[in-house]
């Protein structure tokens, strides 16, 4: 029997939200055409200058050159370090493995505050004993980023562990297989696409994190996010507006993608 | 050394070493700062719990919390509705309106909340072009922008726990109250929402959670005047450097979260009583 659909006051009530949580990714749009040097509308003139900003300031190219520099760095290595404890714990099923899975996942569940305030006393610490790893550095960034990235790729690679079949890797145990065998030839090829998520989820949330890079850096490392940042708090900079744009479409176009191939599929799946 | 002991220590303690190292002793670093500077003792923590500008950032944290939590909660429970048991059409369209938010950052969806709300913004400059009102109205640098700000930052993560709640509902229980009688109305408020009842108080504790530690947008959106607890550990770091407030501040928020997480735990689990 079909669920009853939603009725007539649920879906205006629905519609409003659902133009609550566009309306500000639409605003952006005519607030990036503006020609003055202030956050405004343009009334008669629409320009380009701030699209035009993007190009002529290098620091915006370089900016998001070191993010992605950033975001690759600390999801390759979080996602590597996520691999093998999940791995671990599927494996060995530990005695404590809800504490040591609870320990992994602190970061995640911690006040980001907190764990701002946590990885700023980290590198100022390691800061007074070497230059590389340190408060306003890149490697510390990357360190910074892997310690708040890595409990999503614990919680996915966890997942798709949950979804095969003990019996192969069994299988592969006592025909003989050693640990690396088992790791790399039985395992991993079976939750390839769960690995390959938490790489992807956790390059973007490296990729816009800005809640502990403000605590980590001041001048010398200047990330994506921190570089809007540093232009919203004052006097706010339409450039940002131009940036948001191209951010909201990459976003949009990836997602209408996804979804025009999914709805693809299940059609030729009905039909 | 035995062989799942290597094994163990291979797999399992990269990861575990480098969170002790780059995170637990760190926040120790953290706790022994509350309790050191600027002299040994508990003088911090008293000033966090009788300083009165201290007091009214935290009693504004809750107001807006608790303001902020109503609202996503009750905006993403209409979404679910829709998006678990609409048309496929409707689901589409909801579906949308839930992921491309999400995965669009902290930064441009505070942005484009300051394009619409600021003075100069849309919204003040479409009421003053057709003479609505001939001064702008302040919706942000106040609580209403931060408020509007977090609510919708926080909608999509309330909306993941609501739909299992949706989804697992038990169909007969619905068709049972509309074959004795009741009418729509009714069955949604006296056997439906009651149902979702677990889902309600898991997405509101998530909500609450995420909205307390909450720093960037109340800090853009607040512009400043409605300091909330996350902008106040940063200000007491950097701004008027008083590190062991700061480090005390932090040690109450996170005693409070994880206060809140055991009842969440709860919620999750209701079987489980102690």
């Amino acid at each position: 029997m079909k669920p009853t659909r939603p009725g007539l006051v649920a879906v205006v009530l629905a519609a409003l939200v659902a133009v609550f949580l566009l309306m500000p990714l639409l605003a952006v749009i005519p607030v990036s055409f503006t020609p003055k040097r202030f956050l405004s509308v343009p009334e008669e003139v629409w320009s380009l200058r701030h699209y035009q900003s993007l190009i002529d300031e290098p620091e915006w190219a370089r900016a998001a050159g070191l993010s992605v520099l950033i975001g690759m760095a600390s999801a390759a290595l979080a996602t590597a370090l996520a691999f093998l404890f999940s791995l671990g714990i599927w494996m060995l099923r530990p005695r404590y493995a809800g504490a040591l899975m609870g320990l992994a996942l602190l970061p995640m569940v911690a006040p980001p505050v907190v764990s701002a305030l946590t990885l700023y006393f980290f590198l100022i610490t390691l800061g007074q004993v070497n230059d590389f790893v340190a408060y306003d550095s890149v490697p510390g960034v990357i360190l910074a980023h892997m310690v708040m990235i890595s409990p999503f790729a614990v919680v996915l690679i966890t997942v798709s562990l949950a979804q095969i079949d003990r019996r192969i890797d069994l299988a592969a145990r006592v025909m003989g297989a050693g640990l690396f065998t088992r790791i790399f030839r039985v395992i991993l090829p079976n939750i390839k696409f769960g690995v390959l998520t938490a790489f992807l989820l956790t390059f973007v949330l490296s990729w816009e994190e800005i809640g502990v890079t403000i605590f980590i850096t001041s001048v010398d490392v200047a990330t994506l996010p921190r570089l809007m940042w540093m232009g919203l708090r004052d006097n706010i900079d339409p450039a940002i507006a131009a940036v948001s744009v191209v951010l909201i479409v990459i976003v949009t176009a990836v997602i209408l993608t996804r979804t025009a191939v999914q709805v693809a599929r299940s059609r030729r799946g009905e039909g | 050394m035995s062989k799942p002991m290597k094994s163990a220590l291979v797999l399992l303690g990269p990861l575990l070493a480098f969170l002790m190292l780059a995170y637990v002793f760190p926040f120790l670093g953290i706790l022994r700062w509350s309790f050191t500077l600027p002299e040994l003792g508990l003088g911090n923590y008293a000033d966090a719990l009788t300083d009165p500008l201290v007091l009214s950032v935290f009693g504004r944290t809750l107001r807006v919390c608790v303001i902020v939590t109503l609202v996503s909660v009750a905006s993403a429970y209409v979404i679910t509705l829709l998006w678990v048991r609409g048309g496929p059409v409707q689901r589409l369209v909801m579906e949308l309106c839930i992921l491309i938010p999400f995965w669009i950052s902290v930064l441009t969806r505070a942005f484009g909340w300051l394009a619409l709300l600021s003075n100069r913004g849309l919204i003040n400059t479409w009421l003053q072009g057709i003479g609505l009102t001939s001064d702008p109205l302040t919706m942000v640098r106040n609580e209403f922008g931060v408020v509007v700000g977090m609510a919708h930052f926080l909608i999509p993560f309330a909306v993941f726990p609501l739909a299992s709640a949706v989804r697992n509902l038990d169909e007969r229980v619905l068709l049972a109250a509309r074959g004795m009688g009741a009418g729509r109305q009714r069955v949604f408020w006296t056997v439906f929402l009651p149902m979702t009842a677990p889902g309600i108080l898991g997405a509101a504790l998530i909500v609450f959670v995420f909205a307390l530690g909450f720093f960037v947008t109340p800090a853009i959106l607040g512009g400043g005047r409605s300091v909330m607890v996350a902008e106040l550990v940063y200000l007491r770091i950097f701004q008027s450097p008083n590190w062991g407030l700061g480090a005390a501040i932090s040690v109450i928020l996170m005693i409070g979260v994880a206060f809140l997480m055991g009842a969440l735990m709860k919620a999750v689990r209701p079987g489980e009583k102690s």
